[in-house]
C-alpha cells in the first residue's frame, strides 16, 4: 500500500475541538464506509508521524474526508486541525480495515452505536445509506457528554425514513431533552423492534470502556457475538 | 520524497533505539479486539497443539500451570501505532509447550475462542521469543488484554499476539488469518513495517 499526496481542499468545525477536513487524493482507489486511512506528517529533519483515522463519508471520487477530534496532548491532531490550510498536502494511505465495513448490498437490518468521535465510521454507513437510496433499516444510539461535542447534529436531526437516531447525553443534555441523562443503559439499546431476532449487523465504535459495555448488553440482549463488530479508540487503564 | 510539513516538529515521544519505525511511546494498555470480549472461565478453558500430522497435544488449565514457568519483560509493538515498553508478564514458553511436537511445519495458524485467527512462522514462536502468557504485571489477565491467556510474541506486531488462543496448527505452508485476509501482512515485523499487505 503506498502513500498517496493529500491535498486539503476544505475545512471546517464540527465542534469547539473536531473539525472535518476534505482531500483530495490524488490514485486513491475508493473505500468501503467504516474504513480509516493513516495519515503521516514529516518535520524538516526527516522525523514523521502517523496516526489513523476513520473516513467520514462513503466513496466520492478521490474525495478522503475525515473528521478529526483535537486530541490536547496530541501530537498529530493539533496539527492537522490548527496548522494545516487549504491547498497545503500531507502523505495518505488507505483504505485500512476490511472487517469494520458496511457493504450496501447487505440486506441486514444495521444497529449502530456511538460513543464520542465513535461516530465518524458509523456517519460513513449512514451517509452511504442515504446516499445508495436503499431501505436497508437503520437504527444509531449516539452517546455523547453534551450537546456540545454533539457531530453532524444537523443532519442526524434530518434523516430520511427508515434510519432512526436516538441521542444519549451522559453529562449534560439540551433543555427539551427528556430522556435520562447518564451512560448507556440497556434499555437504550434493547428494544421490541430491535432485539437479536431480527439479527441485526451491529457496529459499535467508541472508547474501550464504552464499546466494552455496549458489547456486552447486546450479548446479554442474544445478539451472537459474530454479529457485533467493534472500533475501540482512545487510551484503556486496566 | 516525503512531504514536509511546514511548522510540523513532533513531540518525538519515543525512544529511538527501542521504538520501531512509526511508533510512540504510550503508558496506557489500549484495548482492541474485533468483537465483544469472550469470558473464557478457566474450569473450561482447553489449549491444544495440532501438528501437521494431525496429532493433538492438549493441557487444561491446571495442567499449564503446572508447566515451568518464565517471567518475560518485553516492548510490545501495535500496528496502530503505540508500542509499550517493559511490559511484564509470566507465562509458559512455547519452546516448552512444542518440546513434545514432532514437526516439520514451517507455519503456524493461531486459532482464539471467539473464531480470531492469525497466522506466524514457526520459527518465531521457538527460541525463547514467544508466551502463552496468563499473568500481566503480576496479575491474572485480565478478559479485556485476553485472559485468561493469550499468545504473547513481542518480536510482531500485536495483532500476532492472539487473545483468548485456543489452539495452534501447525502448517508446511503460510496461511492468511483473520487480519491478513483484511489487508495485514502476513509477517508483521515492527522493525520492517510490515504494517499492511504490499508493505
Amino acid at each position: 500500500m503506498n502513500w498517496l499526496v493529500a491535498t486539503l481542499v476544505a475545512s471546517y468545525a464540527e465542534t469547539s475541538t473536531a473539525k472535518t477536513l476534505v482531500f483530495d487524493v490524488e490514485g486513491w482507489p475508493g473505500h468501503k464506509p467504516g474504513q480509516h486511512v493513516d495519515v503521516r506528517l514529516t518535520a524538516e529533519d526527516g522525523y514523521s508521524a502517523q496516526r489513523s483515522y476513520s473516513i467520514a463519508t462513503p466513496v466520492a471520487g478521490n474525495t478522503v474526508a475525515l473528521t478529526i477530534q483535537t486530541v490536547d496532548d496530541g501530537e498529530v491532531s493539533p496539527y492537522l486541525t490548527g496548522v494545516l490550510e487549504v491547498g497545503e498536502q500531507v502523505e495518505l494511505r488507505g483504505p485500512v480495515g476490511g472487517w469494520f465495513v458496511w457493504e450496501t448490498t447487505n440486506p441486514a437490518p444495521v444497529l449502530l452505536i456511538a460513543g464520542g468521535s465513535g461516530i465518524v465510521p458509523l456517519m460513513s454507513m449512514i451517509r452511504a445509506r442515504v446516499d445508495s437510496g436503499r431501505r436497508t433499516p437503520f437504527r444509531l444510539v449516539y452517546s455523547v457528554r453534551s450537546p456540545d461535542e454533539l457531530l453532524y447534529g444537523d443532519e442526524l436531526r434530518d434523516l430520511p425514513e427508515g434510519i432512526d437516531a436516538a441521542l444519549r447525553y451522559t453529562r449534560k443534555a439540551p433543555q427539551q431533552y427528556k430522556e435520562r441523562v447518564g451512560r448507556l443503559a440497556p434499555t437504550d439499546l434493547v428494544s421490541e423492534s430491535w432485539s437479536a431476532d431480527r439479527a441485526p449487523a451491529c457496529f459499535v465504535c467508541g472508547p474501550t470502556g464504552f464499546v466494552e459495555a455496549a458489547a456486552d448488553m447486546l450479548v446479554a440482549d442474544g445478539h451472537l457475538p459474530f454479529r457485533i463488530k467493534t472500533e475501540r479508540f482512545g487510551p484503556s487503564g486496566s | 520524497m516525503a512531504i514536509v510539513s511546514k511548522g510540523f516538529t513532533g513531540k518525538r515521544r519515543g525512544n529511538d533505539a527501542r521504538t520501531p519505525p512509526g511508533q510512540y511511546l504510550t503508558e496506557d494498555f489500549p484495548v482492541l479486539s474485533v468483537g465483544p470480549t469472550p469470558r473464557v472461565r478457566t474450569e473450561q478453558w482447553q489449549f491444544s497443539i495440532v501438528s501437521e500430522m494431525g496429532e493433538t497435544q492438549r493441557w487444561n488449565w491446571n495442567e499449564m500451570l503446572a508447566l515451568p514457568a518464565e517471567k518475560p519483560t518485553v516492548d510490545i509493538h501495535c500496528v496502530t501505532k503505540w508500542s509499550k515498553l517493559d511490559t511484564q508478564w509470566r507465562g509458559v514458553s512455547l519452546d516448552t509447550l512444542l518440546a513434545g511436537v514432532a514437526t516439520t511445519a514451517t507455519h503456524v495458524m493461531a486459532h482464539s475462542h471467539d473464531g480470531y485467527t492469525t497466522n506466524l512462522p514457526l520459527d518465531e514462536l521457538r527460541h525463547g521469543k514467544a508466551w502463552l502468557a496468563y499473568e500481566y504485571g503480576g496479575k491474572p489477565l485480565h478478559p479485556e488484554h485476553g485472559g485468561p491467556a493469550r499468545l504473547l510474541v513481542p518480536n510482531l506486531y500485536f495483532w500476532k499476539s492472539a487473545k483468548w488462543v485456543e489452539k495452534l496448527t501447525l502448517l508446511h505452508r503460510d496461511e492468511p488469518g483473520f487480519w491478513e485476509r483484511n489487508g495485514y501482512h502476513d509477517y508483521g515485523d515492527p522493525w520492517q513495517e510490515q504494517r499492511y499487505q504490499g508493505d
